[in-house]
């Protein structure tokens, strides 16, 4: 009788522990964390006094960075040519495939990271994220819509009316809130979770194995100088001797009109690697193999070549196959499967 | 004796009426009225007409050509007076988007202390500073979503973050219909010049400061029960014929280049005093 009594209680004991487990994780979901700077990452660049990142204003720009309407046709939205399986880029497209079937010169680059980033764009010209998807949603071969219509078009809708009342407590849809909202989800897209991050981050009992260690050395010695740690670039541009495309895209020297900044290219994060093929700005490199053969052998001794990759009068970087294997894996601790399956950057 | 007497009245009654039409008031910056500057654009000899092909206007290259767009900025709007005491209008109020197609924009409409001036000073273009402030400041003439994107009457690139100061488009039947011509064969200019010196490096700047003289032509005199107006004449065909002159058949399209430092530098000839409405 004793027995059956204490069985019945932990029945019961279950049930309620059960209940709760489940509350907590219900809790968890709806607790929204707004931006958080990793552990391992520098201090942020953008001014997020002046845009603080809230649940209601992510949202509304979640649904903004996935929003048709925001293109001439209603066709095209951000997240078209930003997948998130992809890292953000548009996998598979040397260049960006915008309305009417028209290609861009350039290719599609990650939505990543983008709060430690002071400029925007392969070539430059745009140095506050606030302002950057006018040029998108303008652009010929992207989106070829006016800003003032996409505002229209939102405020014909009483699903944006609530939701921008909701973020900036105003029903009014203007240019500095819509742009705002977009930074808000933009700068969420936070790729910090890759096995290098945890491992820095002495998590999960993270380690390297002996090669992706061996390669991590080779590339402390090798590429550090432009990818730097932890975001893995600079943050410069760069000639990197491509040899100059059919279009001779001059890069940089577009938006400066200085001539020490022709064929300089904005330094891209090596992070999410796996994902974000093809390389280069004009996606010309389908494969990392053909980015080590580029750095290898085919450096071109065009105008501006980055002292880096012209030392001693040597042009490229002196890599064999093997230390190319442990490179490679190296390389590969740094992509991050939590970044492309978080749920809360995927279209609702 | 009585003559004399009623001569001297009238002479001091004049006198004192005189004196009290013009007084010219203390500076006193708490103490403001209005003032505008009248931006009336004129094409040589000509009135200003948008897409008179019937006759159209010529240059000094003897090119014919119409206007189909004329749009430019004025900002940081500051007049001295006679005294010499300067004010410069608070920036949040001193920005102006003047359109050809629409003539109630003809107006810069500022409020300065009362006084007599005689110089006023304005920037053709936006600053610098105002160029690169956070888009929560950039609203009215300087919201990047007005005028329907650089393709239409827009006055933003949102390529390479920065305003066009000075937007004029127009047709010419000099234009080839190749490459360096419009290869659209619509025969059409276009100049886009803007251009504020760069936020991180620098880049070419476009931005010009332009001083007018109002002594000649009358000085303005700002008082609260009246309406002053700089009437200023702006005379598109010096965008051809100023100081750098250029040939349309040359240059049909100029936007964020190099060459658009040559055309910028024919803005200060655009402006003249014609009078002032006191």
């Amino acid at each position: 009788m004793q027995t059956r009594y204490i069985k019945y209680l932990l029945v019961i004991v279950i049930f309620v522990y059960a209940c709760k487990k489940s509350e907590d994780i219900h809790e968890k979901v709806e607790t929204f964390l707004g931006f958080q700077k990793p552990k391992n990452f520098p201090e942020t660049v953008y001014n997020f006094a002046n845009n603080p990142v809230t649940k209601e204003g992510f949202e509304l720009g979640r649904m903004l960075f996935y929003e048709p309407r925001l293109s001439r046709d209603n066709t095209i939205s951000c997240g078209s040519c930003h997948i998130q399986s992809s890292a953000f880029t548009q996998h598979g497209h040397d260049v960006s495939h915008g309305i009417d079937d028209r290609l861009g010169t350039r290719n599609s680059p990650p939505i990543m990271n983008l709060a430690w980033n002071k400029a925007f764009m392969w070539g430059g010209g745009i140095y506050d994220l606030d302002l950057f998807p006018i040029s998108p949603i303008t652009a010929h071969e992207e989106m070829d819509e006016s800003l003032e219509n996409v505002l229209n078009k939102l405020k014909a809708m009483d699903k944006y009316k609530n939701k921008f009342k909701a973020a900036f407590s105003t029903e009014e849809i203007s240019t500095a809130n819509f742009l705002k909202a977009l930074s808000q989800f933009m700068l969420m897209c936070v790729s910090s979770n890759s096995k290098y991050d945890k491992v820095m981050r002495k998590e999960d009992n993270a380690s390297f194995t002996t090669t992706e260690l061996e390669g991590y050395e080779l590339f402390k010695q090798k590429c550090a100088s432009c990818h730097t740690e932890p975001l893995f670039t600079d943050n410069g541009f760069r000639n990197n001797g491509l040899a100059p495309s059919p279009i001779n895209d001059l890069g940089l020297y577009t938006a400066t009109l200085l001539t020490a900044d022709k064929y300089k290219f904005k330094v891209p994060s090596l992070r999410n690697l796996k994902y974000t093929a093809p390389f280069m700005h004009d996606g010309r490199f389908l494969t990392l193999d053909a980015v080590f053969t580029h750095y290898i052998h085919e450096v071109q001794a065009t105008e501006n070549l980055d002292p880096l990759l012209n030392k001693n009068g040597v042009r490229g970087i002196a890599i064999n196959n093997e230390e190319k294997t442990k490179l490679m894996a190296f390389l590969n601790t740094l992509n991050d499967e939590d970044f492309i399956n978080n749920k809360l950057l995927a279209e609702q | 004796m009585k003559k004399i007497l009623t001569i001297i009245t009238i002479t001091s009654i004049l006198f004192y009426a005189c004196k009290k039409d013009n007084p010219t008031p203390e500076f006193d910056e708490q103490n403001l009225a209005s003032l505008s500057v009248e931006f009336d654009n004129i094409v040589g000899g000509r009135t200003f007409a948008l897409n008179n092909t019937a006759v159209p206007y010529t240059n000094a290259k003897g090119e014919k050509f119409t206007i189909s767009m004329v749009q430019y900025f004025i900002s940081n709007i500051q007049v001295t007076t006679t005294a010499g005491k300067q004010y410069t209008v608070p920036q949040d109020s001193s920005y102006f988007l003047i359109k050809g197609a629409d003539k109630a924009t003809r107006f810069a409409k500022v409020k300065v202390p009362e006084g007599d001036y005689s110089k006023l000073t304005f920037v053709l273009g936006v600053d610098s500073l105002r160029s690169t402030m956070p888009v929560d400041k950039r609203t009215g003439v300087l919201d990047p979503a007005m005028g329907g994107g650089h393709g239409g009457g827009g006055m933003y690139w949102g390529w390479n973050s920065g305003y066009i100061f000075f937007k004029f488009e127009g047709n010419s039947e000099v234009i080839s219909d190749d490459q360096q011509g419009d290869p659209t064969g619509k025969k059409q200019f276009r100049y886009h010049i803007g251009g504020f010196g760069g936020y991180s490096a620098p880049t070419i700047n476009n931005i010009k400061t332009i001083t007018v003289d109002l002594n000649n032509a009358g000085i303005a005199k700002v008082r609260k029960d009246r309406q002053s107006n700089i009437h200023l004449f702006v005379d598109l065909m010096k965008f051809f014929d100023g100081t750098n002159s250029f040939s349309i058949k040359d240059r049909p399209t100029v936007m964020f280049s190099e060459y658009s430092t040559n055309i910028a530098k024919n803005f200060k000839d655009l402006f003249t005093h014609d009078h002032t409405e006191n």
